[in-house]
């Protein structure tokens, strides 16, 4: 397939942006049942604004690949079978109570996190809706490309599982990032997550690697014309200066380039932002976490363009050669 | 319920593309709009159609054949186009069976065509919406073309009568005869999409030429003591 940067960008900066959000409902949920110490409203309030910033980035980045953007709200209507339907749906609801979320930390202020006389808090009941509609998002995200079965490299439970353990490990990298500006105490709390989940991340990304080496296609050109024959050879695609289908569904890189962004985004999201972290986990430090979020995002848009690109459509059978 | 469809016999097809101008001269002059060319004088010509020839070569030279392989929507009975698309924009007809996409709903996000296995849809990249074979929808029910003129216009143009068009779930009707008669088949079944249009194979006549047709061993003009050839084979006289 050929990746397209709009989809890039919106999957790893909505992806960062749920993971930052799940990241400050952990720390709120662990200080009510007093495991860590208790958070200023702001400290929530802030950060789930920035969360909302990511989000708001990736919505912007998702309307540069529509061809008629100025009818996106149509997107809404067959959410009973599109799973990309489900997402437009998803998203926004997501950025609502993630914005609900901040506005009831900054109106409750500084004891938000607490429960009064057992009374459980708004900001509670938003963070838990919030969480289930960010799981949901990621699901639906993970599942526009997982339920199209001919896209054998795609059509693996490893596609879910790996979106939502690439958005929250970046999410985590980045609450690391914020926390080391805003409350420096928890920020090697988040490290040490952002340390467990790059590994996480990486085991189902590698085994998502592994399972596409090993992958046996369904349809060949014999499958696809219909003919009984081994040696078959493409003269003409019917168009000499190339289509929708040459276009669309080729990455059209060497495949020199495409093993490198294989291997680098390998190294750039997972090995070097690990071992940054490793090294700094207890540092504190704002400019060696910030410098691990950075790589580990820029890993993360080789990842998901090798994430496209890897996948072999079944159409590309009907243009192996243009002359 | 009926399901309208193509029949296209690779057997007849020589290839000319008189079906992929005449599809392209009759939906790029519909209501729906021009259909595309981009640079269509320049060094690379692109653009829209619904209907491509390809050409391929079986075999290894000297024994090669060529075919000619048209290429157009074959109106899933299972369309896995239709479920995806978020707007609902694209739709199959329950009348007939039309995989039709509502060109004013499209927001060309591309969704559908990553979700057809055949890359039968083509987007347009001045009206920036998905577009697909319509199997002519706005000629073969017009009552104002003569009645043996109501078929889609590739089918019309087709100069050896390799395409045939008609029900595939009337079980007497001219195609589905000849789905069964002439073995037609369906392109990658394994995905399950059903697809509507069939192909007919291409078949060769093969006639096997006896050595006894050829030297006459009857002939009156054989002396009886003469041998006859050697042959292992049984000779047309054996029966």
């Amino acid at each position: 397939m050929h990746p397209a940067f709009s989809v890039i960008f919106l999957t790893t900066l909505i992806g960062a942006g749920q993971g930052l959000f799940l990241a400050l409902f952990l720390v709120e949920s662990l200080s009510i049942v007093k495991v860590l110490p208790q958070q200023t409203g702001a400290f929530y309030g802030d950060g789930s604004l920035f969360a909302l910033a990511l989000l708001i980035g990736g919505l912007v980045a998702s309307f540069f690949h529509l061809g008629r953007p100025e009818r996106a709200w149509r997107s809404a209507t067959m959410w009973r079978t599109s799973w990309l339907s489900r997402e437009v749906i998803m998203l926004p609801a997501f950025m609502l109570v993630v914005f609900l979320y901040a506005l009831n930390h900054y109106a409750t202020g500084d004891v938000s996190s607490a429960s009064v006389d057992g009374e459980v808090q708004m900001t509670v009941l938003l963070g838990i809706t919030g969480v289930i509609l960010c799981i949901a998002l990621f699901v639906c995200t993970g599942m526009i490309y997982a339920c199209l079965k001919f896209l054998q490299e795609w059509h693996t439970p490893f596609t879910p599982i790996n979106y939502i353990l690439l958005g929250m490990m970046s999410g985590f990298t980045l609450a690391a990032v914020y926390a080391s500006v805003t409350s420096p105490a928890i920020s090697s709390f988040y490290a040490g997550w952002a340390i467990l989940l790059t590994v996480a991340a990486f085991v189902f990304r590698f085994a998502a690697l592994m399972r596409n080496k090993r992958l046996k296609f369904k349809s060949n050109v014999q499958t696809a014309l219909g003919v009984r024959h081994n040696k078959i050879t493409q003269k003409t695609t019917g168009a000499m200066g190339g289509s929708f289908n040459t276009r669309e569904f080729f990455h059209g890189k060497p495949p020199e380039f495409f093993q490198a962004v294989k291997i680098f985004f390998l190294v750039a999201a997972f090995a070097i932002p690990l071992l940054i972290l490793l090294v700094s986990s207890s540092s504190e430090s704002f400019l060696l976490f910030f410098i691990a979020f950075l790589i580990q995002y820029i890993g993360l848009v080789a990842e998901r363009w090798f994430f496209f690109a890897q996948s072999n459509h079944p159409q590309n059978l009907y243009y192996q050669s243009i002359s | 319920m009926s399901q309208l469809a193509l029949v296209i016999d690779l057997n007849i097809c020589v290839g000319c593309s008189a079906c992929v101008t005449s599809c392209k001269q009759w939906n790029t002059s519909g209501l729906a709009g021009p259909m595309v060319d981009e640079n269509p004088y320049g060094a690379d010509p692109t653009g829209t159609f619904f209907n491509r020839v390809q050409t391929y070569e079986i075999g290894e030279y000297p024994k090669t054949e060529t075919l000619h392989f048209p290429k157009s929507c074959l109106h899933c009975e299972e369309p896995p186009c239709v479920p995806v698309c978020p707007t609902g924009a694209s739709y199959k007809r329950e009348s007939d069976g039309i995989v039709l996409v509502d060109y004013d709903k499209c927001i060309g996000c591309k969704y559908c065509s990553w979700a057809c296995p055949y890359g039968m849809r083509e987007f347009d990249e001045h009206q920036k919406v998905m577009k697909k074979c319509t199997l002519c929808v706005d000629r073969i029910y017009d009552e104002k073309l003569p009645e043996a003129e109501r078929k889609p216009a590739c089918v019309m143009a087709c100069p050896t009568g390799a395409r045939l068009f008609g029900d595939v779930h009337d079980s007497e009707s001219d195609i589905s005869v000849t789905i069964r008669e002439a073995g037609g088949y369906q392109l990658m079944p394994e995905w399950g999409t059903h697809p509507a249009n069939h192909y007919l194979p291409r078949r060769k006549n093969h006639s096997h030429i006896h050595e006894d047709e050829l030297i006459r061993v009857d002939n009156p003009l054989n002396r009886e003591d003469i041998a006859k050839p050697d042959s292992t084979e049984p000779s047309l006289e054996d029966w």
